[in-house]
């Protein structure tokens, strides 16, 4: 675990302007077509030292939210929240069933193939922030997919 | 009934045989009529319920629909919108799969997309959503009042919800399962997978 811990690190720094502290993986967005201005963004994050995830950006839409997907009975609900937790060590998945980044005001038609480059801030228990920079993978709008990411990141 | 009295004495009385005969046949008749309708079906069954029987709403192209323009074919109809991260492309993804799984019966299968956010949901985006998923599906939708009243006959729920300077919505996920006479005859749940749904909907033709 030792070894493990001190391995994240490193390897994040390789990664251009990654924050050593977090790293995300399976970064994809469910592609979309003309006049479809939503849709959902989803990976993996993992903070070293705990935090929590409390924005992201992109070029690609006007604005990222933060939502959570449960299931009452048979009726979807979405809701906003303001953070998602990332406790120390701990990998989220942030999928179509549960968690996700919601991008509103998308501004072109997002097709399977394409990388849409994202910011995301993580905010530790000291209140500092830090950001992240992910690629994410567009997957077709019609691919199936369950309760797991993308596969094929890697 | 053919009683004669007269022929008692000459041999054994022929009644047994026909009580016999007739229990046979009353036995084979209860099975085979047991099997349409049959008694299994993964989905759940609301035949007869008198509510999701029709709808009178418009489809991508202007043309207006209800559940007798669909007559001859197996219909599986959900309330969504385009604008939504999970359960409508996850729906759509599996109603796709069901065509592939019904093979050469998928010609007798429809999809219909009723969306809730008629706003948003232009005739051409509804469309170009849709097809995303499979050449065959179809999306409807009517004015807000119409929406409204769809969705109440149907008791399924939606709620817009407030989300920054945009709104994302809050909806039911059932689907509803009609046979070839264009009868509502069952509800399928999300969590169900698409083999499940296609063995239902094969039933549902084998049945017509």
């Amino acid at each position: 675990m030792q070894a493990r811990l001190r391995l994240i690190p490193i390897l994040a720094a390789f990664a251009a302007t990654t924050h050593a502290q977090v790293t995300v993986t399976d970064a994809w967005i469910r592609g979309t077509v003309a006049q479809q201005k939503t849709t959902g963004m989803f990976f993996s994050i993992t903070s070293v030292k705990g935090g929590k995830l409390v924005a992201a950006a992109t070029p690609a839409a006007r604005e990222l939210q933060l939502h959570d997907m449960s299931m009452k009975g048979d009726v979807m609900t979405m809701r906003q929240v303001s953070a998602i937790d990332l406790p120390a060590g701990k990998t989220v998945r942030l999928e179509p069933n549960g968690l996700h980044v919601m991008m509103f005001g998308v501004a072109h038609p997002l097709s399977a193939g394409e990388t849409v480059p994202a910011t995301l801030t993580v905010e530790d228990a000291a209140g500092k922030r830090e950001t992240v920079q992910v690629q994410a993978r567009v997957e077709a709008l019609g691919a199936p997919h369950g309760t797991s990411a993308g596969k094929g990141a890697h | 009934m053919t009683e004669n009295p007269d022929s008692k004495a000459a041999r054994p009385p022929a009644w047994p045989i026909l009580v016999a005969i007739l229990a046979i046949a009353a036995f084979l008749g209860v099975l085979l009529h047991d099997r349409r309708p049959p008694a299994h079906f993964h989905s759940i069954d609301i035949t007869g319920a008198g509510y999701a029987d029709d709808f009178h709403l418009t489809d991508m192209d202007g043309h207006p629909r209800s559940i007798a323009d669909y007559r001859g074919d197996v219909v599986m109809v959900f309330f969504g919108f385009t604008q939504c991260p999970s359960a409508c492309p996850t729906e759509l993804a599996r109603s796709a799969e069901v065509m592939r799984r019904l093979g050469p019966s998928a010609p007798r299968a429809r999809m219909l997309f009723i969306t809730i956010d008629p706003e948003r949901d232009t005739p051409e985006l509804l469309r170009n959503y849709v097809h995303a998923f499979h050449p065959g599906f179809v999306g409807l939708h009517g004015d807000a009042a119409t929406t409204a009243a769809t969705a109440r006959r149907f008791k399924a729920f939606y709620q817009k919800v407030p989300a920054g300077d945009s709104y994302t919505m809050d909806h039911s996920t059932l689907t509803y399962l009609f046979d070839p006479q264009g009868r509502i005859r069952l509800v399928a749940r999300p969590d169900m997978d698409a083999g499940a749904i296609a063995d239902d909907l094969r039933t549902l033709l084998d049945a017509a």
